[in-house]
């Protein structure tokens, strides 16, 4: 038996599978698994309830968006206008890509039904006729799993016309992307998926009264909708009964880095790093917790004195950083934080869509300064001229990109400061990344 | 290389085909990129003249698209395109020491591919394994926990021509070319093959199961038991 974290709320329970409680059988990903293990129990209770009141049960569940951003799902869908004539779109971000996030690959590898039985309860809710599946290029088997689920479930009259008699018909397309971090913003998603260059647009008009086509479109992370067949099953009470006042429900933490136990763990929202990585056998063995993301890489880094915080959108906020995507890179103390800031600082260099100046001309410099300072040319100035440069992206790029771009910057300086400018007295990085690998001492 | 006519004429039936999936044709651009590249090998100039002409597009507009995304090559990779992750965490743990081991080994400075055709390298930004960290991957599919020495058997064995798979993907490695097929949106029959689930993706499920930790357990849903614990002994 793995040791049990002590829980001050009484019931010892750290971890709760529901979306994660199929992923170990071999037939997981099939109609008939998913079916054997209650799948498609949620789509006849839903389509004989009035949409509106599904997406009232929506929003009494709490359910946020699972995106990163974490906005109220059900707000979501209750934004599209109806009754105004135009076509209705359900559009599917399955774009996963925030570094450190991995969790919405392992549900669509494992249980793609769980998103296509949502996708139509989420469609069904908002009164749209056609929803897609934007999934990302990048993992081959995904896309043929996806496609494979929703061409089931069409054989199975789950999709198409009048989906169980409930006079409700709808088409999904699944459609790979092309490689373009940018795409997860669901302004540029939308203009991807109209077959331009993924660049966001400008907001208002939100994506529920102008979004694909120019018509009303909820955009909705895949962990989201494979939460819905859950709520509507089960009823708002049983996910609002988990997580804590303002984060409801639960939702999949991934661990990855120097754990001994990397992988994913379904909690409610609110667990601790601390009683997470008492289950994942804590920082490997020999080493100690140096930085950590709570929510990939454009959320501010965490250090040991974080270990406590809940998990929570409210309570990382307060923190001084984000809950985003709850994945959690966790890094010990061989690693080189101006290392690690520098490569995430190239990834947002080069994923930049160029749209807007702060973004696209601020993270070519930020790298340009950070590069310098890790060779252990940089001095002191540097580091107030790359918060100077951070201040000028904060609030002034066209999307989100820009302020999560600064993040890992702004955090590592705020948190390390010293180590930055150990490097300049070193003449150089001071680690060896060859400590850091997997692969450390074993030849 | 120009399409034969024959060639053009199957293009286009596809094409049919895929833009018929969309209610405005321009959807269609992204799959259809795919679709000449799975034709080529790559982004060829006639390929993109074949999608404006599909289209209605001129070929600047479709080329702009096609340098926004880090998928479409415009020059011939390898049969085997191996993307070596080097975003922070993987590069962290071991990506940078594969990506140059990779590149040393089989003697190429940039993305081309090795003089038989068969192997090209490029470093990959986070594809969402880091809970198996580091990742390399083939044609699109997942090779977990790699080092150096495995990474190497590996662009051995794809230039040898040996048989094989994924960590986690398909039962049999597609080629490049096969891969862009399934990304235009024609998938082939291995949707139900090959093993997707390790341990990383299991070690919270496992660990629930010992203690007996379900969403009810930790005082969710007080009825019906949920999927943790339906059906299960």
């Amino acid at each position: 038996m793995t040791p049990v974290p002590s829980n001050p709320s009484g019931s010892n329970t750290v971890l709760t599978p529901e979306l994660t409680a199929r992923w170990d059988e071999p037939d997981s990903f099939t109609l008939a698994g998913y079916r054997r293990a209650g799948g498609y129990r949620a789509l006849p209770k839903a389509l004989t309830t009035p949409p509106d009141e599904v997406i009232a049960i929506v929003k009494q569940s709490g359910l946020r968006g699972r995106g990163g951003a974490g906005f109220p799902t059900g707000v979501k869908w209750g934004f599209i206008p109806q009754g105004d004539g135009k076509p209705h779109y359900l559009v599917v971000n399955a774009d996963e890509s925030e570094p450190g996030t991995c969790k919405d690959i392992p549900i669509m590898l494992a249980t793609p039904h769980s998103l296509v039985e949502g996708a139509i309860i989420a469609a069904y809710a908002i009164r749209a006729r056609r929803a897609f599946i934007y999934v990302r290029g990048e993992v081959l088997h995904v896309v043929r799993r996806v496609h494979h689920a929703v061409a089931e479930a069409y054989q199975a009259g789950y999709l198409g016309e009048n989906i169980l008699g409930s006079g409700f018909s709808l088409d999904v397309t699944v459609h790979a992307g092309a490689g373009a971090y940018e795409c997860g913003e669901e302004t540029a998603l939308l203009d991807s998926l109209e077959g331009f260059r993924g660049q966001p647009r400008l907001k208002p008009p939100f994506p529920a009264i102008e979004g694909l086509y120019a018509c009303p479109t909820v955009v909705n992370n895949v962990e989201s909708i494979a939460s819905v067949p859950y709520i509507v099953a089960r009823g708002a009470g049983a996910f609002a009964a988990l997580g804590t006042e303002k984060s409801k429900g639960f939702g999949i933490f991934s661990l990855s880095g120097h754990v001994t136990t990397p992988g994913q763990y379904e909690a409610p929202l609110g667990v601790t790093l601390r009683e997470l990585l008492s289950l994942a056998g804590g920082v490997r063995a020999g080493h100690r917790l140096k930085f950590w993301t709570p929510g990939g890489s454009s959320t501010p880094i965490f250090t040991h004195e974080h270990l406590d915080v809940s998990l929570d959108f409210e309570s990382v906020g307060a923190a001084g950083s984000m809950l985003g995507t709850r994945a959690l890179q966790i890094f010990d103390e061989t690693t080189c934080v101006v290392r690690a800031t520098l490569r995430w600082m190239e990834f947002y260099q080069h994923e930049s869509c160029g749209k807007c100046t702060p973004c696209r001309e601020g993270t070519y410099w930020i790298v340009q300064v950070l590069d310098s300072l890790e060779r252990g040319e940089g001095s002191d100035a540097d580091l107030d001229k790359l918060l100077d440069i951070c201040d000028n992206i904060l609030g002034r790029a066209f999307c989100p990109f820009g302020d999560g771009a600064i993040s890992p910057v702004v955090s590592s300086i705020k948190h390390f400061r010293d180590e930055y400018l150990e490097h300049s007295k070193h003449g150089g990085c001071p680690f060896d990344p060859a400590a850091s690998t997997l692969f450390a001492g074993r030849s | 290389m120009a399409f034969t006519d024959q060639e053009r004429a199957e293009l286009a039936e596809r094409a049919a085909e895929i833009i018929a999936r969309y209610p405005k044709s321009r959807s269609a651009l992204l799959p259809l990129l795919h679709l000449v590249q799975a034709a080529e090998g790559f982004v060829s100039g006639d390929g993109i003249a074949f999608c404006a002409g599909q289209l209605g597009l001129s070929e600047a507009e479709v080329t702009a698209v096609v340098s926004f995304y880090t998928m479409y090559k415009r020059r011939p990779v390898g049969e085997y395109h191996v993307g070596v992750c080097t975003n922070t965490l993987c590069a962290i743990m071991g990506g940078d020491v594969i990506h140059a081991e990779l590149r040393r080994h089989l003697g190429i400075e940039g993305d081309e591919p090795t003089a038989d055709g068969k192997v090209s390298v490029e470093r990959v930004e986070c594809n969402a394994a880091c809970d198996y960290a580091p990742v390399v991957m083939v044609n699109w599919e997942f090779f977990d926990n790699q080092t150096p020495e495995s990474a190497r058997e590996l662009v051995d064995g794809l230039r040898a021509g040996a048989d094989i798979a994924p960590d986690r993907g398909a039962g049999r490695l597609v080629t490049w070319r096969e891969a862009a097929t399934i990304l235009a949106g024609y998938p082939d029959d291995q949707a139900t093959t090959g093993h997707t689930a390790g341990q990383p993706t299991l070690a919270g499920l496992r660990i629930a199961r010992e203690n007996g930790w379900t969403p009810e357990s930790g005082g969710g849903a007080d009825s019906a038991p949920s999927a943790a614990s339906r059906e299960r002994p």
